[in-house]
């Protein structure tokens, strides 16, 4: 349901000043969104100060100088720190986005860095993707066949296998679908542009056998048509791929099967 | 659904802290115009009742109407119409598999916006 305000236990309160790096002369400010599960307290925004000219160049830079140098209790998950675990998501100046590949240059003014939109939070800047990760596993990520298997491979057409492009690459963040404002209200029973995505990766691709199934489990109210082709998730998407139209592509899939 | 709220966990801040998107300001004014449309359309039949009930009654609603605070809701429900007509032929497209390219969306949000200005402004002339 939509709730445009936060419940009680969310509302984020002012937080911690921390101090200023001492002979610095290139200071940037930092706020970013605080929540410990131990204190009982509501979230609050900290401030901090980087030494930028001894700051790495991207977001997660500045995220792990601040946990080793001024603030070791700051929670986030990283890993690769290059783009391509997905661990790293979370909301940067307003948009979804990947520290690790989000340059600190791309933001005017201070840095203002919060978990993922409209998840619950574990602690800090960690959201909770239990649920994103079961709608994923609830569209079947694998390649369904009824044929006998081949001696080798599954071969494929190179014109087939292009098909798959701009859809596999997609790391499963959560960055396009904690932007949708109808995975927001309808996040419960609505799949959301990750999810859908992958859904259309398996759909369209020439060795899957199981299309008029796939198909089936999506026509729904909520499930697919939830979007109304908001496009926050193609705009956010930090791999570049376009979440909105692979949607539009399963609905139009759904229209020609039945004309 | 796993047990995602263990320990009163809080929701992460949404609608506060997303940068608005052409897109989504484009998306949810298409939904804002149609409702706000409801109630002009309620407005006019008002005023169609009042004239068929009666000359003292038509007088009161048709200066109501008629006041500049009236006109003004009618000059924004001008272009509530222009705007949802052209969101609405947006979304046609959109679902052809279209458009949907975010230059190309973006593209398609300005021309919505400033089509249904010169739309208006055009309406305003005519009539």
């Amino acid at each position: 349901m939509v709730q445009l305000t936060l419940p009680k236990n969310s509302r984020m309160r002012v937080g911690k000043t921390w101090p200023k790096p001492e002979g610095a002369t290139n200071v940037r400010k930092f706020q970013i969104y605080r929540w410990n599960p131990d204190d009982g307290e509501n979230p609050r925004v900290d401030t901090y100060f980087v030494d930028m000219d001894k700051c790495g160049p991207m977001v997660l830079d500045a995220l792990i100088k601040i946990k080793n140098e001024i603030d070791p209790t700051l929670t986030f998950r990283r890993s690769c720190r290059e783009g391509i675990c997905g661990s790293c998501a979370m909301n940067i100046d307003g948009i979804n986005t990947l520290a690790c590949i989000y340059g600190l240059d791309e933001i005017k003014g201070d840095v203002k860095i919060y978990p993922l939109p409209h998840m619950p939070v574990i602690k800090d800047l960690i959201p909770d993707l239990t649920h994103f990760y079961a709608q994923h596993a609830s569209i079947m990520p694998w390649l369904e066949t009824a044929t006998n298997r081949p001696e080798k491979e599954w071969r494929q057409s190179i014109e087939d296998r292009r098909k798959l492009d701009g859809l596999y690459e997609c790391v499963m963040c959560a960055s396009c679908s904690t932007s949708c404002p109808s995975y927001w209200w309808n996040g419960d029973r609505y799949l959301g542009p990750a999810a859908l995505l992958h859904a259309y990766r398996w759909i369209i691709d020439s060795r899957d056998e199981a299309t008029g199934e796939r198909l089936d489990q999506l026509e729904d109210p909520f499930k697919l048509y939830r979007c109304h082709t908001i496009m926050n998730c193609a705009k956010t998407c930090p791999k570049g791929l376009n979440p909105a139209k692979a949607i539009a592509e399963i609905k139009k899939m759904m229209v020609e099967r039945v004309v | 659904m796993a047990d995602v709220n263990r320990g009163n966990r809080p929701l992460s801040p949404h609608l506060q802290i997303y940068r608005p998107q052409l897109t989504s300001i484009t998306s949810i004014l298409t939904r804002i115009t149609g409702n706000a449309l409801i109630v002009a359309a309620l407005l006019i039949t008002w005023w169609l009742l009042a004239a068929a009930s009666g000359e003292g009654y038509f007088a009161l609603v048709d200066g109501i109407v008629r006041s500049w605070f009236g006109k003004l809701v009618f000059l924004g429900a001008i272009w509530a119409v222009w705007y949802h007509f052209l969101a609405g032929l947006r979304h046609l497209y959109y679902d052809s598999g279209r458009g949907l390219d975010i230059p190309t969306a973006e593209k398609l949000g300005w021309a919505c916006i400033g089509g249904s200005v010169v739309l208006t402004l055009i309406t305003v002339i005519i009539l």
